[in-house]
């Protein structure tokens, strides 16, 4: 990796979505994933109406390739339903950033955060 | 020297730690040995030959110079990282039948911590003595750990990646008195700090030609020949040149240039230490009363004078330094190292891990002008305000939160 990548410059000189969503909402899902030690923490925030996210917002602690990965992350998720952001896996961000081999586990924690996300928004809306 | 980086931003150069640029005036000094006098300093016999070796003798009195010994005791090697590997496995293997542990610290330089660790493969015995929050060694608690079978204390002279400068001295007198063998890496400091292996008791001495202005690929050591006479086992082999402590074709044209840097390092280092100091301070400020939350890595007046290792809170390293695009610096953060390994200085200054990842490093040097230090804080602010608004621990900072109390969800 002789210099940062394009794509991922993009991502940090022009954030999509960055930002929050009001977490005491029941019509938000909020997911916390990484750890300060580490050097990675990504907040992604989803807004769903009848089963469609219909917002999303993303913080993130981390390197350059974490953002990037967070930041797509939050792109592609609105206008999807819940099972099609809970089928988004990390390779497909990794193809669509040109993450390098050393920088894979930054998309790795984008998919969970996504995740995690999804399973705070249900566990909020649990129909019994 | 190029202005822009390949994504177009200004480039000011602020890593003279790693690296420093060739002085142009020792540019000059080495270009005759290319072309014109490219002769091996031991060809005996020809013209080629005595113009190579009398230009190795200026070099080697200009090296010597510098530190305050003879020329004969200055051996030139291929660098820094060489010069600290023969001190350390050359001492280990010439007196191991005398003793076979070894004294250092938690805060040296690769170069000499894995030698060490390869001893202790070998079956010798090493005590890494901890710092204080500053990077300080206590010269007590080396005195403490000496013992009847210690033959090498190896210690750095100054940190390279917080600047903080030890007490040589102090440490130096404890191993004339213990008997001790005491090397000392001086790789980083020579270009504005005062080192003089006489007063300070020092017996081996490894220095760095691309730290001090010098041409890559170029170093010396200093072996004391008297009082006492230290010998070494060579790792080098093959021809006999430098007295066989390092065999091999000397680079002419590096050790000139090496030669050329240590002259002027001796004429200009009281200078350049208040000048550098200064910009540093500035800009330093700058950072500080542009921000809270954040904080200096290292000693803040004992260092040398133009490292700056600064934690930006919750910001993390590698987005900071790509944030700021063309200001070169360095990271102590594992995103940023090729092993994803953070800082094993910062671990020893017992740095939060979560602090760890936030640390910049910031040189100075010789090159460095204030409207480079200017332009390189307001970058610096507004790369670091941006990541701040973008930081989901600072949001939770300044909701209250205390995020030492938080589960993080990771593996």
């Amino acid at each position: 990796m002789a210099s940062y990548g394009d794509k991922v410059i993009d991502h940090f000189e022009n954030p999509r979505n960055m930002g929050s969503l009001d977490k005491n909402s029941d019509t938000v899902g909020t997911g916390i994933v990484g750890a300060p030690e580490c050097g990675d923490v990504m907040k992604l925030q989803i807004q769903v109406e009848e089963d469609r996210i219909v917002d999303a917002k993303f913080k993130t602690f981390g390197c350059g390739s974490a953002i990037a990965s967070s930041s797509l992350a939050t792109e592609w998720v609105k206008g999807m339903t819940i099972d099609e952001a809970n089928s988004i896996k990390n390779t497909t961000i990794v193809e669509e950033l040109g993450l390098p081999p050393v920088k894979i586990h930054c998309s790795v924690l984008a998919e969970e955060a996504i995740k995690s996300a999804i399973e705070d928004y249900q566990s909020k809306n649990k129909k019994d | 020297m190029a202005n822009v980086d390949p994504n177009g931003k200004r480039l000011v150069y602020l890593d003279n730690l790693a690296a420093t640029r060739t002085d142009p005036r020792v540019v000059e000094a080495m270009l005759p040995f290319f072309s014109e006098h490219f002769g091996n300093a031991h060809s005996r016999s020809h013209a080629f030959g005595w113009s190579a070796e009398n230009a190795v003798d200026k070099a080697r009195g200009q090296v010597a110079a510098l530190v305050g010994c003879k020329p004969g005791e200055i051996v030139f090697t291929s660098g820094g990282t060489e010069s600290c590997n023969l001190a350390v496995k050359g001492v280990a293997k010439m007196y191991e039948e005398r003793g076979k542990h070894v004294i250092t610290s938690a805060v040296e330089h690769r170069a000499v911590l894995d030698p060490i660790r390869s001893l202790e493969r070998e079956g010798f015995e090493a005590t890494y003595l901890p710092v204080d929050t500053t990077g300080l060694v206590s010269p007590e608690t080396l005195r403490d750990a000496i013992r009847e079978d210690t033959i090498l204390v190896s210690m750095i002279y100054a940190s390279n990646e917080i600047g903080t400068i030890q007490d040589v001295a102090a440490m130096g007198a404890i191993c004339k008195d213990k008997g001790v063998i005491f090397h000392v890496d001086a790789c980083c400091g020579l270009d504005t700090e005062t080192i003089d292996v006489d007063a300070m008791g020092i017996d081996i001495l490894s220095m760095s030609s691309h730290k001090i202005y010098g041409p890559n690929g170029v170093g010396a050591i200093y072996v004391r020949r008297r009082r006492p006479r230290v010998r070494l086992s060579p790792i080098v082999i093959g021809g006999g040149q430098e007295r066989g402590i390092r065999h091999g074709t000397l680079n002419v044209p590096g050790i000139v240039g090496m030669g050329a840097a240590a002259a002027i390092a001796l004429e200009t280092r009281e200078v350049e230490k208040v000048r550098i100091a200064e910009l540093r301070n500035r800009f330093e400020s700058a950072l500080k009363d542009g921000l809270e939350e954040v904080y200096v890595n290292g000693h803040p007046t004992q260092r040398l004078p133009g490292a700056l290792n600064i934690s930006f809170n919750f910001i993390e390293g590698e987005s900071l330094m790509m944030g700021m695009g063309g200001v070169c610096v360095s990271s102590g953060s594992a995103c940023a190292s090729a092993t994803l390994e953070p800082s094993h200085v910062m671990r020893a200054l017992g740095v939060g891990e979560d602090l760890v990842h936030t640390s910049i490093r910031f040189s100075l040097g010789r090159f460095t002008t204030k409207e480079e230090i200017d332009y390189a804080s307001e970058e610096c602010l507004r790369a670091a305000r941006k990541l701040r608004d973008m930081s989901p621990l600072w949001e939770m900072f300044k909701e209250g939160i205390d995020l030492s109390e938080i589960e993080w969800k990771h593996d």
